[in-house]
């Protein structure tokens, strides 16, 4: 089975309790949102999707591929967006692309075509030379959309990419993810804004660990997700 | 074998597993140099300190601190040229920490994150980015060699080539120590006191200022603890390697220690425990 599937992941901060038998699964070419208020446990759950740590208990699966068995396949089909900025500042645009393309195993020919194609297609190609450090918020996030895309993967994950951008950035990079997963991407997109969950998602909201709601957000907020989601986190808080 | 690929990109099991293995070194290697060549400062930061040391310390020491002939010097030598291998030590040993100090930096900005989720082995991508950390390291002690040239003090010809793998070893073994530092500090801050518990002791408590023997008329139990002090066998195994010599013993040790350090810090690093269990 493709897409993206978590069973029962659990897992401690100490003597707090993070994730709590947490299952969800994604199909493939679907946005999925992941909504929670801070502290739900949503950077937590992006840590084991991301295998910068294993969870102590429970599955995960990327395109098929288990993450504690399979590690570098399931690695390999996973395109990530953290929340804080993962570009080098010192460097150019289009070497930072060209830095992630060799960590995915692309060089030469392959991995210029494919950066200037990103670039391309961000309209970017005339700042390839320029350093990150002169792109302005907007421009560095889609530029991390577009990265994490240069070896095609499978499942794109993103912990709150708009933090910090102003709202016509943050509308046009929803709008820019959403378009991805019509083309058959799978997409979990975590946040804390609800107007960034579009009626038609796939929508998993989790707070203090735990899934409260899992379905199409359409059904869930019933007409207004803002109350609903205030309604469902207000009675645990 | 089933051989699954996304766009040229390999499973576990992959036959491209190999090339992509050194795709990613060779991408780690060219992101540290460029980011050392974007940083100038950096060059001139780590050739003052020792600089220093020679021109200033090294010339007041010079009347104070007679030297006897000892391996692998065959005459009597001034304290100018017995200072140098150990400031050269000292040029890996500072770079050593700075490259950990740059991995708790980007742990903290996020970078890191970008190296430990590639589809590759924990332990390759750590290991590449500690070659690459030592690269920098050994270029900077060519750079104070090449000074040191200058000012007078010169090696046997042979002694600058053989010196270059000696130096390799000694800073992967210093850029391991700084690898294992970084996967147990949890936040920047907490770096400068590691820092001073570990840079300075590890530095005086060593042969790189003065000879062992010097040490034992002051305290044999220093003398003791010195000789227990990988970094001194860093030091001599560079010291020797500069008249074209070699020391087994130093080599050894400094092997063993880099072994020893690379496998904890592969530890703290690993995805079930260590650093990245604890801290998202």
């Amino acid at each position: 089975m493709g897409g993206l599937q978590v069973e029962t992941i659990s897992h401690d901060w100490g003597a707090r309790r993070a994730l709590d038998a947490v299952s969800f699964s994604v199909e493939p070419g679907r946005f999925c949102a992941l909504l929670g208020p801070n502290g739900a446990g949503k950077s937590t759950l992006f840590g084991m999707l991301t295998r910068l740590f294993a969870p102590r208990d429970g599955r995960i699966a990327v395109a098929g591929h288990d993450m504690a068995h399979k590690p570098l396949a399931a690695l390999a089909r996973i395109g990530a967006v953290f929340q804080a900025s993962t570009l080098d500042p010192d460097l150019t645009v289009r070497r930072n692309l060209l830095y992630f393309a060799a960590l995915h195993g692309l060089s030469g020919q392959e991995a210029e075509t494919r950066t200037m194609a990103a670039l391309d297609r961000l309209g970017m190609v005339e700042r390839a030379g320029e350093k990150v450090a002169k792109l302005n918020g907007g421009h560095r996030r889609r530029m991390e959309i577009a990265r994490a895309l240069l070896h095609r993967p499978k499942v794109l994950l993103l912990d709150e990419p708009t933090v910090g951008l102003d709202a016509a950035a943050r509308s046009a990079i929803t709008r820019h993810v959403h378009d991805l997963a019509a083309e058959g991407l799978t997409v979990l997109w975590a946040t804390h804004l609800v107007d960034e969950v579009w009626t038609t998602d796939r929508l998993v909201i989790l707070h203090r660990g735990r899934v409260l709601a899992d379905g199409e957000a359409g059904e869930i907020g019933r007409g207004d997700l803002t109350t609903r989601f205030l309604a469902l986190t207000e009675d645990r808080a | 074998m089933t051989v699954e690929t996304i766009a040229g990109i390999p499973s576990e099991t992959g036959g491209f597993f190999r090339s992509h293995l050194l795709v990613a070194m060779r991408g780690i290697l060219h992101r540290e140099v460029l980011r050392f060549l974007g940083q100038r400062g950096r060059l001139v930061a780590a050739l003052v300190r020792p600089l220093v040391w020679l021109f200033v310390f090294a010339s007041g020491f010079r009347a104070a601190l007679g030297l006897s002939i000892t391996p692998p010097y065959q005459t009597y030598i001034n304290y100018e040229i017995y200072i140098v291998p150990g400031l050269v030590g000292m040029i890996l040993l500072f770079s050593g920490m700075q490259s950990s100090l740059s991995l708790v930096y980007d742990r903290e900005m996020g970078s890191m994150r970008l190296l430990l989720t590639a589809p590759l082995p924990r332990w390759w991508l750590l290991f590449c980015r500690l070659l690459a950390g030592s690269l920098i390291s050994v270029l900077q002690a060519y750079a104070f060699l090449a000074i040191a040239w200058l000012y007078g003090i010169r090696f046997p010809a042979t002694g600058y080539v053989v010196a270059a793998p000696a130096m390799v070893v000694a800073a992967m073994m210093l850029g391991a120590l700084g690898l294992l530092l970084s996967s147990f500090i949890r936040q920047l801050e907490n770096f400068a006191g590691v820092m001073n518990f570990v840079i300075f002791p590890m530095f005086f408590l060593s042969s790189a200022l003065y000879p062992l023997w010097k040490m034992a008329e002051a305290s044999p139990r220093l003398r003791d603890l010195c000789a227990l002090n990988p970094f001194t066998h860093a030091v001599e195994l560079i010291r020797f390697s500069l008249y074209a010599k070699g020391n087994a013993t130093a080599l050894a040790v400094t092997l063993l220690a880099f072994a020893v350090l690379s496998l904890i810090a592969i530890w703290g690093y690993d995805p079930a425990r260590g650093m990245t269990a604890r801290k998202a």
